[in-house]
């Protein structure tokens, strides 16, 4: 009990805390499960706005493909499932049965070799890990060892979203093209579609997302995460401290590929299909829309701006449906010109000095003249950005 | 080129950008245990010689050698670990992050990507950090933000962050620009005392700080040596006086 206190402490979980208790206990008890389990798609992008917090928040590399490593994490998880969901037996009307649908309507008479290890839960769900780091990991080592940055490596993140789904929509005996991966059934058996399933792969979603924001917060305080700030300050100073400094970028960009790829399986489970338009370039930026409202230095901010704005997506694009893109772009421009930190600056800006101030009138009014901790030091955690201690403990 | 027993070794360096001769043919030696002073006009290619050294610009030919090690074709990270430390010109510090941090991050371990994520601030490294704030004077600064320093002491801070990695060459560009008088006096003690065991560079326009620390002095002019030697000698040199003490 006492580790897990200070634990808490040590890595400022409270705020954690707080989300679990939201997406465990409150939603599932307040909404139906249709409504849960659209809750349950939207953590599945969280997992890249969280990404993004590392990469982009601390890294400071701004990465506009972000949805290319959930497509692929989501097309190998759907691939597995097609091939559950094509046994020979339901498929005996096609002229080559056992193999799915899309690749019978395009000619297509055995299964491809690509496809093949999607056969193995086991290996796919290595895949779906694997694949997406490894992309990242040449992109971003071939960017990085060459120290293209900025602006540069946003455009070719951008550049690569469009191939991928050029690509996949392209391919359509191998892809399923435009229409993507439909009628996802079960898992090794498992009827994903019912009620009691939906339940349980959503907290299998919201317990994968709380241990990758823990992992992330542990990367944070750690020497890594201190050496990625500064890396963003001074880049060169970094360097000649003696650090390879590409090599920790690599690091980062690999890591929310893979946490992008965990978000793109659940999709695909949760949701049952996985289709390109989750791959380009909108979808990519939409998700730093996510992260930027919910605020890129804050893993939780980053969790509720997924929620928020995908809220606001639904309710909108239900009554308006032509003026939510309209809505979405004025809501970045508005955020990153207002408050370039989102929801978790504005939280640290004004909730958190407000309540302090309040405890501590509190406080003198029970206690008359109490030892008031130095003010310097207060103001130097205020104006720190939200999950930068100013001192590591 | 044959091994010597200097620390550093420049021989027939040059670099051009675009043609131009930024360094031309530049030949220096710097003993281990020498403080060397290069002062010399702007434009004289100073900074660059030392941009060279520590590799942020690449030598179009001759031979950089520490410690008899060929460094021309080194990357940056691998001659820091080498023992080469520099300070830039504009105090390069993490605004961002506390004195403290500034200098544990500087700490010569944990250098890898695995290594950072398994690093751990013992004992050990807080007394470094403890150490080295007293010798640059932040010690009671250490949970101070470094953007909110005076403009001394962020350079004070960045010769800190080098001595943590105990370099055996330093090299420091224009160290004491921007400091108020009191300052100055504080840092001219500085280099006196962090100079064992080590060679060090100075770049300085400074020319009372100068003569207060130099073993020896470097006038560069245009991309070449125009005198050498200790300071009253070179102070006296008509070639330096025309081209930059002036009469």
């Amino acid at each position: 009990m006492n580790f897990i206190k200070a634990s808490i402490l040590r890595y400022k979980l409270w705020s954690l805390a707080l989300l679990v208790l939201l997406l465990a206990v409150v939603l599932p008890l307040t909404l139906d499960i249709f409504r849960l389990n659209l809750v349950g798609k939207y953590l599945t992008y969280a997992f890249v706005a969280v990404g993004l917090v590392m990469v982009w928040g601390y890294g400071g590399v701004l990465s506009l493909g972000q949805g290319v490593f959930f497509g692929l994490g989501g097309y190998a998880m759907a691939m597995f499932l097609k091939l559950e969901a094509s046994d020979p037996i339901t498929t005996k009307i096609q002229s080559t049965p056992g193999i799915p649908d899309f690749m019978d309507w395009n000619q297509i008479t055995a299964l491809p070799l690509m496809w093949l290890p999607f056969k193995s839960l086991a290996l796919t769900l290595i895949l779906v890990i694997a694949v997406p780091t490894l992309l990242a990991w040449i992109i971003s080592y071939a960017m990085f060892k060459r120290r293209v940055g900025g602006v540069y490596f946003a455009i070719i993140t951008q550049a690569v979203a469009l191939i991928v789904t050029v690509l996949i929509i392209g391919q359509q005996g191998y892809t399923g093209g435009v229409n993507g991966m439909t009628d996802l059934k079960t898992l090794a058996g498992w009827d994903t579609r019912t009620d009691s399933a939906k339940y349980i792969l959503y907290y299998i979603c919201v317990a994968l997302l709380v241990a990758s924001i823990l992992l992330c917060r542990w990367i944070q305080v750690s020497k890594l995460g201190t050496l990625l700030l500064a890396m963003r300050d001074k880049e060169d100073r970094v360097r000649f401290s003696g650090y390879d400094v590409s090599n920790f970028k690599v690091f980062t960009f690999c890591l929310a590929a893979a946490l992008s790829g965990i978000g793109g399986a659940l999709f695909s489970l949760q949701v049952g299909f996985m289709s390109p338009s989750f791959v380009g370039i909108v979808p990519s930026i939409e998700m730093v829309i996510f992260a930027a409202v919910g605020g890129r230095m804050s893993l939780v901010g980053a969790v509720y701006g997924t929620l928020l704005v995908n809220a606001g997506k639904t309710l909108f694009s239900e009554s308006f449906p032509d003026l939510w893109l309209f809505l979405m772009a004025a809501l970045f421009i508005g955020v990153t010109m207002a408050f370039p930190m989102g929801l978790a600056g504005l939280w640290e800006s004004h909730i958190v000095p407000w309540w302090k101030g309040r405890r501590q009138a509190l406080r003198e009014a029970a206690a008359p003249a109490p030892a008031a901790p130095p003010a310097a030091a207060r103001a130097d955690d205020a104006s720190l950005p939200d999950g930068v201690s100013s001192q590591r403990i | 080129m044959s091994n010597t027993d200097f620390a550093l070794a420049v021989e027939d360096l040059t670099v051009s950008f675009d043609g131009f001769k930024a360094i031309d043919k530049l030949t220096l030696y710097i003993d281990r245990n020498e403080l060397r002073v290069i002062i010399g006009p702007n434009g004289a290619g100073k900074t660059t010689l030392l941009d060279l050294i520590c590799g942020k610009t690449k030598a179009s030919g001759g031979s950089i050698k520490f410690k008899n090690t060929e460094l021309t074709r080194m990357a940056e990270h691998k001659r820091v670990r080498l023992g080469i430390g520099r300070k830039f010109q504009t105090p390069s510090i993490y605004e961002n992050l506390s004195v403290f941090q500034n200098l544990e991050v500087s700490y010569p371990a944990g250098r890898s990507v695995f290594g950072a994520l398994a690093f751990q601030c013992t004992e050990a490294v807080k007394a470094k950090v403890q150490e080295v704030a007293t010798d640059v004077r932040l010690a009671d600064r250490l949970d101070t933000e470094a953007g909110l320093l005076s403009h001394g002491q962020k350079q004070w801070l960045e010769i800190g962050m080098l001595l943590m990695q105990e370099p055996e060459l330093l090299m420091l560009d224009e160290p004491i620009a921007g400091m108020s008088a009191r300052e100055r006096e504080l840092t001219a003690e500085l280099p006196q005392r962090i100079c064992t065991d080590r060679a060090v560079i100075v770049i300085e326009h400074d020319m009372e700080f100068v003569k207060q620390i130099a073993h020896k002095v470097t006038v560069m002019h245009q991309g070449k040596i125009l005198a050498e030697g200790p300071m009253d000698k070179v102070q006296a040199d008509e070639r330096v006086i025309d081209v930059y003490l002036g009469h």
